[in-house]
């Protein structure tokens, strides 16, 4: 366990407080990239009468659509679709990412940096991810309601509520954050002992095999299904938000 | 803090994550999301307008249709009146041609009528005179014995008579 947490860390100005893991730079990167190239080539023929790859996009978007509809008014809820359908697909292609392989490079001092596995796995990612998200409400909240409204929303329905209110911002970032986080962590850290069991002999790579497959379908399912979890939220916390509830 | 983050807190993969995060969203939504839902919203619009412009072209039909209809009954009538005005007007033609064959017929029944007595008055005029001749010349040929004046007038007279009676 001890060697998974090796990380390429740089020091800006070599400065301490000014660290940055470069595996996590490189792999946010690449996770991004994936996303917009893929969009970006799916969408270069748009057309009144749709084809191919406009018509998956279209269902897509249709798919976030009805999640946002499911969670608040339409009034509201239209200036979420781009955010939605991003966090999706990041979060998706982010989850997506360590099902295949894992790739780990070993330095001169004998550590091991991992520098491919899913972004997702790594706290300080899904924690900022999170806390973006629900800074993203407030903004909403004070964009369409107003200060005043969004004032009044922290002594709703009682004026004794207020603190609760406060520490919920508090724990739906770390609850948001740690939910993608522990999945994909369990999922690749089961995944790597996995692989790691099989490749220590011949009779054990024949028994590891089995399962090794039905965890990449489960984690599969896992990452799709936390992509979908982590947007769901994402739009009911900004329904909480930007909702008017008389 | 170690266990979870690893051995440094690298707070800055958090700032160039949600920055990338950001200018992720701006791309999509420039180059791929954004296109695909104006052409949705489009699409959307264009459905709508088709709708409203069939259901107005079927409003269209449906007046255009009752007017026909309303044509066809008008020339219905109209063309029943015409026939109706013939009928009256063939009727009438035939019942003046009628009456004027029957006034020439009359006209021209009258005029022979005329004519006839005419000619027979002419006719019996002409034969008396003829008769008076031919029996004067008869008498005069077969009784040639000698007769005295009185005799012979009274027997041209009464010959005469009875041939006039006769006609």
């Amino acid at each position: 366990m001890g060697d998974y947490y090796r990380q390429p860390v740089v020091f800006l100005f070599d400065n301490p407080n000014l660290g940055i893991n470069l595996a996590n730079v490189f792999l946010v990167t690449v996770a991004m990239a994936i996303v917009f190239f893929v969009l970006f080539f799916m969408s270069r023929t748009i057309k009144m009468y749709p084809t191919g790859a406009q018509n998956v996009l279209e269902f897509f978007i249709q798919f976030i659509k009805n999640v946002i509809s499911s969670t608040m008014d339409w009034k509201q809820g239209k200036h979420f679709v781009i955010l939605g359908c991003t966090i999706i697909l990041y979060v998706f292609v982010s989850n997506m990412m360590g099902i295949p392989f894992e790739m780990a490079a070993k330095t001169d001092e004998g550590l091991k940096y991992v520098w491919w596995k899913s972004p997702t796995s790594e706290p300080i990612l899904t924690l900022s991810l999170a806390a973006m998200v629900i800074i993203m409400t407030h903004v909403y909240g004070l964009k369409l309601k107003g200060p005043k409204e969004y004032g009044k929303d922290y002594f709703r329905p009682v004026f004794f509520l207020f603190p609760f209110k406060i520490i919920e911002d508090f724990s739906n970032t770390l609850t948001l954050g740690m939910r993608l986080y522990g999945n994909v962590y369990a999922k690749e850290v089961l995944m790597v002992m996995l692989v790691g069991l099989g490749t220590s002999g011949v009779l054990w790579g024949i028994f590891a095999f089995a399962p090794l497959v039905v965890w990449q379908v489960f984690g599969t399912f896992i990452g799709g299904l936390q992509a979908f979890i982590f947007c769901m939220l994402t739009m009911v916390y900004m329904s909480h938000k930007v909702n008017e509830e008389h | 803090m170690d266990a979870l983050f690893g051995t440094h807190l690298t707070w800055l993969d958090a700032v160039y994550q949600i920055l990338g995060f950001l200018v992720l969203m701006w791309l999509l939504k420039r180059f791929a999301l954004g296109p695909i839902m104006e052409m949705m919203e489009k699409r959307e619009q264009h459905v709508a307008d088709q709708i409203s412009s069939a259901e107005k072209n079927r409003k269209d039909a449906e007046k255009y249709l009752a007017e026909q209809r309303e044509a066809i009954q008008q020339a219905r009538i109209e063309a029943k009146e015409i026939v109706e005005n013939t009928k009256k007007m063939s009727e009438q033609q035939a019942e003046e041609i009628i009456k004027n064959a029957k006034i020439e017929a009359d006209r021209r029944i009258d005029a022979a009528i005329a004519q006839i007595n005419q000619e027979k008055e002419q006719a019996i005029s002409a034969l008396r005179e003829q008769v008076s001749t031919l029996s004067v010349l008869v008498a005069s040929k077969v009784i040639e014995r000698e007769l005295n004046e009185q005799e012979q007038e009274k027997l041209i007279q009464e010959t005469l008579r009875e041939v006039g009676e006769e006609l």
